[in-house]
């Protein structure tokens, strides 16, 4: 029971950085009905924003508290991140607005692509894994029979709090107002006075910068490396797909769904090279039965 | 009768060229006019030719979206390469060789079959999903299936893929390709990409059209992979990622939607300008690593400035089928002779959008 417990611990762990990047993926789904393809790629650049922000401020703040260098990481990550998603927006899919839906899809894909491959071939970069200093001071908190690592407290507790930030958002604020009458209406929307380009183009910087703070925490548990966006990407992306895209609670639940795919597979398979074909075929089986996801509304098809 | 050979050859001059050609694709090569490395990067053009236009088919004609077909590829290298490294007795290998070709298409053309069906519920964002995660499920599957390798590939395979086959089997695609797009089913697979409903209201067979449009494209493409196989003599999954697939997208639409003429130039052109990059990035003392990128580049550009590629919608007259281009003229009016295989005119119905509207 406790060895399950724990299990279910880490999936929580992995879960809650799927649901922060599934986050964009269902955003920028809501407001454009366009899968931003690059996003993965846009959190493995926050990675290593975040990786050279720990690195420089480390070097230059070395006497201040590790919590302080942390706080300005995130800091740092997600402004840069945004600032990147905003700018990737208005050059490459902006234009596209008008264009047939699928160019955009085509388009973000290059753009994935682009990311990945111009970091493996950047010098100082490189394809080597790499990993973030630890910021966070190790402890360990018993509870039960399971242990939680204060690293993982950080990551499930802050990943909650920003995805309760970001529900608050939506529902809440003005900009949470403005994004969900443009996904409900494209043309009259504007009409009333609400500026579309902006409100779009704050859902990307809003999208990329939730993921940033998973890329962060996600930085400080795991390697990263260039190829990371792809695997990590897919996994989010499946996860937005099958809580139902468009969907920002679904998000969340999907990626809880997909940390705990992740984890438990190992444990019943004994081998984790199944993982990927399993969360694919999960992604098709759902989508013959659900083609909007498990949250998702059903569209009808305008004749 | 001297006039009646020359019509023969005016009205025939394409199949004629072709097979004027055909020996040259066994001379060239066997007697050092040009060399191994020009020949490789040939017969890697005409592989690139088979999956642009296979892709194409899916993509442009059908306007349905694969953004996985490496997937296809894959499964068509595996099959084909088993069928003579395991399957074949050692010495009869070449003589073998087109059943192993024929292998490979008939196996990626059950796995389009697979991927048919969900063609008949989900269009656009959520085809395309399917197809990436098709493609993600054939590489990860080749990975756990210790048999043909795994991670490390098949290895051993011998070198089968001459010139003269990859020539062959380029032909054979492109009539085939032709002969099914300005078939009946083709113009209803036209049919389909402008108006789905409306297709169906005037009696096209929907799901019929895109099985077999799916079959042949997989078919195509699986015939591609075990050229590139024996060509290679290794294969292994991470030959065929989203990278590869990006490949082929990126030719399709530099080349052009919906145009097989299209489909050779974007071939050719992003092939040996990929191969030209070599020796360039190599002189601007730039890392090579950076080749990679240039596909994804090349891609977003396109969609920017050209999204419809060099000729989209539009076809080489000698790639049309006589009755078209009697109508092309026709269309012309009189005193305009048709032009002498021009990349002019229009082929079929054309539209400017690709996609439907937002649903």
């Amino acid at each position: 029971m406790s060895f399950f417990l724990q299990q279910l611990l880490n999936a929580m762990q992995v879960g809650s950085v799927y649901a922060l990047i599934a986050l964009g993926y269902t955003m920028v789904y809501g407001i454009l009905t366009m899968i931003n393809f690059a996003h993965g790629d846009i959190f493995m650049v926050s990675t290593y924003l975040a990786f050279a922000a720990s690195g420089l401020l480390l070097a230059h703040l070395g006497g201040a508290s590790p919590l302080v260098i942390f706080v300005c990481t995130i800091v740092v990550a997600v402004l840069g991140t945004s600032l990147l998603a905003v700018l990737i927006e208005r050059a490459a899919y902006k234009p596209l607005r008008n264009a047939p839906r699928m160019s955009a899809v085509i388009t973000a894909l290059g753009i994935g692509l682009l990311l990945e491959n111009s970091f493996v071939a950047i010098k100082g970069i490189g394809p080597t894994p790499r990993m973030l200093p630890p910021l966070i001071p190790a402890g360990e908190v018993h509870v039960g029979g399971i242990t939680i690592s204060s690293l993982q407290l950080v990551i499930i507790g802050l990943a909650l709090l920003t995805m309760l930030a970001l529900d608050l958002t939506v529902r809440k604020t003005m900009l949470g107002i403005a994004m969900r009458a443009i996904s409900w209406d494209h043309t009259i929307v504007p009409l009333m006075g609400v500026p579309k380009d902006r409100i779009i183009s704050l859902t990307f910087a809003l999208g990329a910068a939730v993921a940033a703070v998973g890329g962060t925490l996600y930085g400080m548990a795991y390697t990263i490396d260039p190829y990371m966006g792809i695997r990590i990407g897919w996994w989010a992306f499946i996860s937005a797909v099958v809580g139902g895209i468009g969907n920002i609670r679904g998000a969340m639940l999907g990626g809880f769904i997909l940390g705990f795919v992740e984890i438990f597979t190992p444990v019943v398979l004994k081998s984790s090279s199944y993982r990927d074909m399993i969360a694919f075929s999960l992604l098709l089986v759902l989508l013959i039965f659900r083609p909007t996801g498990i949250l998702g509304r059903t569209v009808s098809q305008k004749v | 009768m001297h006039m009646r050979l020359l019509q023969f050859i005016q009205r025939h001059r394409v199949p004629l060229i072709l097979l004027a050609a055909a020996p040259l694709t066994f001379l060239l090569p066997r007697y050092g006019i040009i060399n191994p490395y020009l020949e490789l990067v040939l017969k890697y053009i005409g592989i690139n030719i088979i999956l642009t236009v296979s892709l194409n088919l899916i993509n442009g004609y059908m306007g349905e979206f694969s953004v996985g077909h490496a997937g296809f590829m894959a499964i068509g290298a595996y099959a084909g390469a088993l069928l003579t490294v395991r399957l074949f007795p050692a010495g009869l290998g070449p003589v073998l060789f087109p059943v192993a070709l024929l292998g490979g298409g008939v196996a990626a053309g059950i796995a389009g079959l697979a991927i048919a069906f969900p063609s008949f519920r989900t269009r656009g964002d959520y085809l395309a999903i399917v197809t990436l995660a098709f493609n993600m499920i054939v590489k990860s599957g080749l990975e756990n299936i210790p048999a043909v390798g795994g991670p490390q590939g098949l290895m051993g395979i011998n070198k089968l893929t001459t010139l003269p086959w990859v020539y062959l089997w380029v032909i054979i695609a492109i009539v085939l390709a032709r002969n099914v797009v300005y078939s009946r089913h083709g113009r209803g697979v036209l049919a389909l990409r402008e108006d789905e409903t409306a297709a169906e209201l005037v009696g096209v067979n929907s799901r019929r059209v895109k099985v077999l449009i799916f079959v042949f494209s997989a078919f195509l493409a699986g015939i591609a992979g075990a050229l590139f196989a024996h060509e290679l003599q290794f294969i292994n999954p991470r030959s065929f990622t989203i990278l590869k697939s990006t490949d082929m997208l990126v030719m399709v639409y530099l080349g052009g939607v919906a145009s097989l003429g299209g489909s050779i130039l974007g071939a050719t052109v992003f092939t040996a300008v990929l191969e030209a990059l070599r020796p360039l990035l190599q002189w601007l003392h730039i890392s090579a690593e950076w080749r990679l990128a240039v596909a994804p580049l090349f891609l977003v550009l396109l969609m920017l400035l050209r999204p419809r590629g060099i000729m989209g919608h539009r076809e080489f007259g000698f790639l049309l089928p006589a009755e078209y281009r009697r109508q092309r003229v026709a269309s012309r009016g009189p005193g305009h002779p048709g032009p002498a295989g021009g990349p002019s005119g229009t082929s079929g119905p054309t539209r400017d959008d690709d996609t439907e509207a937002v649903a």
